[in-house]
């Protein structure tokens, strides 16, 4: 179910800034591509864009080309909710609903979208979805509890078990385990690998290890100067990246965290 | 899934009537507030055009809805302004003791206790007045009148019952006490607690440190709280109606029996007994309240935002 | 602000850098001076004084002694910011009197009818003592609750609005008329529902559906101002969160913000009802009153609770007492009403409020 992805010349602005210019990559499916770079470059803002996420800022806008499986998500008549179904996001900090329990956060995509599903069959999506968060065990026993009444870590999975229960094809995720422990950190990257036969996975952060660690390929984004637009740097395997970059510029960012 | 199968998103289309049903329904409840307000000023000038349009000896009183409306706005304004001037120092103070004055566990429970002043429907506020307000205050009167005569407001002859234009105005200053010192209590919460930390710093005692530090800054909310309780005092109706004996005069002075009726307390003593004329001329001095209130209203909004515009900085 | 600290720093302040070393007074100095005060104003009060002239006596007592001494002792500064904190806190006192007098009032007068058959019975056919004001009661629920009815959908949609859809200057204006709206005295928006009523249906009309609508002139506004304040404390997180799912927006807002946000909605709702439910002036010009059950809001009259305590009081009869008491019953009933929706929009949003943020 995993889909390909494909980027050229994108521009990204917020009213009249340009955020992000000229990206092109091409995201390969069944693989972890990790996005890295100073902060302020505009990662999040071009991960927001692979889901149109980022027209729901007032005056936000976007020109160029994003194509899932090579229909252009940005084309007239394409509905930016059919989009969010296929592209799943994860974010910075875990955002369960607080109105709702564990069990009714798994099962909020399929029941606020107001798809008729029989019980047996959301219970069963549930269980499945939990189970592919490698939560299950842990929550099995208080489904019914609030969403919000978990750790952190548990939580941000929970978050994954709810972006997955929707069956999308690729899967975003903005610096998933910034606001988490170690353990938690390691549950989630555990979790990535476990994903990836099944998903197109994108993820921005801003730790080193975890990029070399989880992803097969890595994108450097960086910007010239304060005020100017970020820009894709150099997309290479993840290996390439860390060992023999292309670019000085990446080569001082990766060894400037390393020390 | 196959990679190549064509893109789930095309196979549905799923029209998003939800969306504009409800985008619709949210934006015309929006409108139907500029469409309330302006049914207001309309309806209220339809009813009232036969009373202004008729010849004035027709309408009661006989000399027409200006000379009508004159002494009911009079006795409207006298006891709104005097009730503020009341009112507005002490719903200050009373701000500043809950923010800055009272015992720290008990602020929160101690402000309630002046909400509560809001609470009290005004008809129980008219009961009061009467029965309790109006007879205490006969005394005082008397002495008022007796050491200060020579001011007009004072002149006496003193009423026997208490039922003056002075308890009007005393009730109605308990009446908007809680509306100023909320919004003043409000201004003062949003202080930057960097200058009062700075003039604690310059070792100021508290009460230079609040005159250095909160009353500048509370200044332009202390005059739009005013503006918003004073549009309530010209509104008020059945603590007025209640409690003031009417005669009808245009008068200052605020302890006899003979007082000018507000708008409110007269429509809402004539309106239930009145029929043709008489309903389309109380029906007009309400568009002149309303008139009145509307424009205080808009003018106390106008300097409570610009003062929320200036400390949006913090 | 925690005072022990401050007034601490500001002490060492003025040792330190600006003033010469000052002596404070002991801390129990202005309780002592207080008690004092109180003794001498009670004696003047026991005297004969009036209880109102003898609470002004100790509190000019208290001022001048505590300046005086504090001014020997500590300089005139700080005599000044003692003298602001007497001015200040009598008048907080001062402001209580009202409160307190009008619920003892109230309590004292009310309760005489507090019976059975004050509850069970209409007003129809009674003349002197008895009679009840069932009649009011079920007027006044009706009538409020056709307000409630009509308030909340229209103010929470409009809420809705102001949050979630309305961008520039549309969204700037509605704020501020419905600013300016919560301003309207209550008795032209019962001449509005009258003049409304009128027109479409001649002169001299009276239904318990009009006070309704006059009524909801007042709501709408608060029911509004609480929705968008509510609406503004749900994290932007949780729509985002909805959105990633493909949820459109509409079923975001119904499912995901509005319930994050129902209990305040609920506080907001309740402390409108506790507004307008003791409204007088706009029923009396449209409902006008009626001595009998009248459960039709489309068809006359009806009684309500605090109009018909007006009538009893302005239009006692002879004697007067029964009337008297029937009013006072009334306005006890009302009152307590009042008291216990104010206390349920707290106790709600008291339980409520913590759970949000997880
Ligand atoms: N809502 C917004 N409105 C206007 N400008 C924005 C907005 N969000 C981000 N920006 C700007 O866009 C640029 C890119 O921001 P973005 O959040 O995408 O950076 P980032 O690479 O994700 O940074 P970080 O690593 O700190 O998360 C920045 O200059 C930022 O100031
Ligand atoms: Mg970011």
């Amino acid at each position: 179910m995993a889909k390909h992805i494909q980027v050229k010349d994108l521009d990204i602005y917020y009213d009249e800034f340009l955020a992000v210019q000229g990206v092109s990559m091409t995201i390969e499916p069944r693989s972890v591509t990790a996005l890295i770079g100073p902060s302020g470059c505009g990662k999040s803002t071009f991960l927001r864009s692979l889901n149109r996420m980022h027209e729901l800022v007032p005056k936000a806008k976007v020109e160029g080309q994003v194509a899932i499986n090579g229909r252009d998500i940005y084309g007239n008549n394409v509905d930016p909710v059919d989009i969010r179904s296929e592209i799943g996001m994860v974010f910075q900090r875990p955002n369960p609903f607080p109105t709702m329990s564990i069990y009714e956060n798994v099962a909020a995509g399929i029941r606020l979208t107001g798809a008729r599903m029989k019980r047996s069959e959301i219970d069963d999506l549930v269980e499945r979805s939990l189970r592919s968060a490698n939560l299950w065990n842990e929550v099995k026993d208080r489904l019914h509890k609030p969403g919000g009444g978990i750790s952190g870590g548990q939580q941000q999975r929970l978050c994954i078990a709810r972006a997955i229960a929707v069956d999308p094809a690729v899967l975003l995720m903005d610096e998933p385990c910034s606001a988490l422990d170690p353990i938690s950190t390691q549950a989630i990257e555990d979790l990535i690998n476990d994903l990836k036969p099944d998903y197109t996975i994108v993820i921005v952060t801003h730790n080193m290890q975890q990029a070399a660690r989880v992803s097969d390929t890595t994108g450097f984004f960086n910007l010239a100067d304060v005020g100017q637009p970020g820009r894709l740097i150099e997309m290479d395997t993840t290996a390439k990246i860390f060992s023999a970059p292309r670019e000085q510029a990446t080569e001082d960012y990766i060894t400037g965290r390393f020390g | 899934m196959p990679l190549s199968e064509t893109p789930s998103a095309v196979a549905r289309p799923r029209p998003r009537a939800g969306d504009r049903v409800f985008a619709g329904l949210s934006t015309g409840a929006g409108l139907l507030i500029l469409v309330v307000l302006a049914g207001v000023a309309a309806f209220l000038l339809v009813e009232a055009w036969p009373a202004l349009t008729a010849p004035p000896e027709e309408v009661p009183g006989g000399r027409g809805v200006a000379l009508y409306v004159w002494p009911l706005l009079f006795g409207t304004a006298l006891s709104a302004v005097f009730a503020l001037l009341i009112a507005a120092p002490l719903a200050v103070t009373i701000a500043l003791f809950v923010t800055y004055y009272a015992p720290r566990a008990l602020a929160q429970g101690l402000g309630y206790l002046i909400d509560l002043l809001a609470a009290v429907p005004s008809i129980i506020y008219g009961l009061w007045g009467f029965t309790v307000l109006a007879p205490a205050t006969v005394g005082p009167s008397g002495w008022l009148a007796d050491n200060l005569g020579f001011v007009p407001l004072f002149a006496g002859p003193v009423s026997a019952t208490g039922r003056t234009m002075l308890v009007a105005i005393l009730v109605l200053a308990v009446m908007i006490l809680p509306i100023i010192t909320a919004v003043v209590r409000e201004a003062f919460r949003q202080v930057p607690r960097l200058h009062e930390e700075a003039a604690h710093a310059l070792g100021a005692t508290r009460w230079e440190m609040l005159r250095m530090a909160v009353l500048p800054f509370g200044r332009s909310a202390v005059i739009g709280a005013s503006m918003l309780g004073l549009g309530r005092a010209l509104g008020e109706t059945m603590a007025v109606t209640i409690v003031l004996s009417v005669s009808g005069g245009v008068t200052v002075n605020l302890i006899s029996s003979g007082n000018p009726s507000t708008i409110a307390a007269d429509i809402a003593l004539q309106f239930p007994e009145s029929t043709g004329l008489a309903v389309n001329t109380l029906i007009a001095s309400g568009l002149v309240l309303f008139a009145v209130t509307f424009a205080v209203n808009m003018a106390a909004r106008t300097v409570i935002n610009r003062r929320s515009e200036f400390s949006g900085a913090n | 602000m925690s005072v022990p600290t401050r007034t601490e720093r500001e002490t060492d302040l003025l040792r330190t850098e600006t003033a010469p070393v000052r002596r404070t007074l002991p801390p129990w100095v202005p309780y002592a001076v207080l008690a004092a005060a109180i003794a001498v104003g009670g004696a003047a009060a026991l005297a004969g004084v009036s209880a109102g002239l003898g609470a002004v006596l100790t509190v000019v007592l208290y001022a001048a002694c505590v300046v005086t001494v504090s001014r020997l002792v500590e300089g005139p500064r700080k005599a000044k910011d003692r003298v602001v904190t007497t001015v200040v806190t009598s008048a907080f006192l001062l402001a209580l009197v009202p409160l307190i007098s009008v619920l003892a009032t109230v309590i004292s007068r009310g309760t005489a009818r507090m019976d059975v058959e004050f509850f069970s019975f209409s007003m129809r056919g009674v003349v002197g003592e008895g009679g009840g004001v069932y009649h009011a009661i079920t007027g006044t629920l009706m009538i409020t609750g056709l307000a409630t009815l009509i308030s909340v959908p229209v103010g929470m949609l409009c809420g809705v609005y102001l949050v979630e859809y309305a961008r520039g200057k549309l969204a700037a204006v509605i704020t501020f008329f419905v600013d300016v709206m919560t301003g309207i005295p209550s008795i032209v928006a019962g001449l509005f529902a009258y003049a409304l009523f009128a027109l479409i249906l001649g002169p001299g009309v009276r239904m318990g559906v009009m006070g309704a609508v006059a009524l909801s002139v007042l709501m709408i506004p608060v029911v509004v101002r609480s929705t968008e304040e509510m609406l503004k404390l749900v994290p932007n997180e949780l729509r985002e969160a909805a959105y990633a799912l493909a949820v459109p927006k509409w079923r975001m807002i119904l499912k995901v913000v509005i319930p994050t946000a129902l209990a305040g909605i609920a506080t907001g709702v309740t402390l409108a009802i506790a507004r307008v439910i003791g409204e007088t002036a706009p029923l009396l010009v449209t409902v006008g009153i009626t001595q009998s059950v009248n459960l039709n809001p489309f068809d006359g009259r009806m009684a309500t609770l605090p109009v018909s305590a007006y009538y009893q009081y302005v239009n006692p009869g002879v004697p007067p007492d029964p009337a008297l008491d029937r009013a006072w019953a009334a306005a006890l009933l009302l009152i307590i009403i009042v008291m216990a929706l104010n206390l349920v929009a707290r106790l709600i949003s008291r339980r409520f409020a913590p759970e949000a943020g997880g």
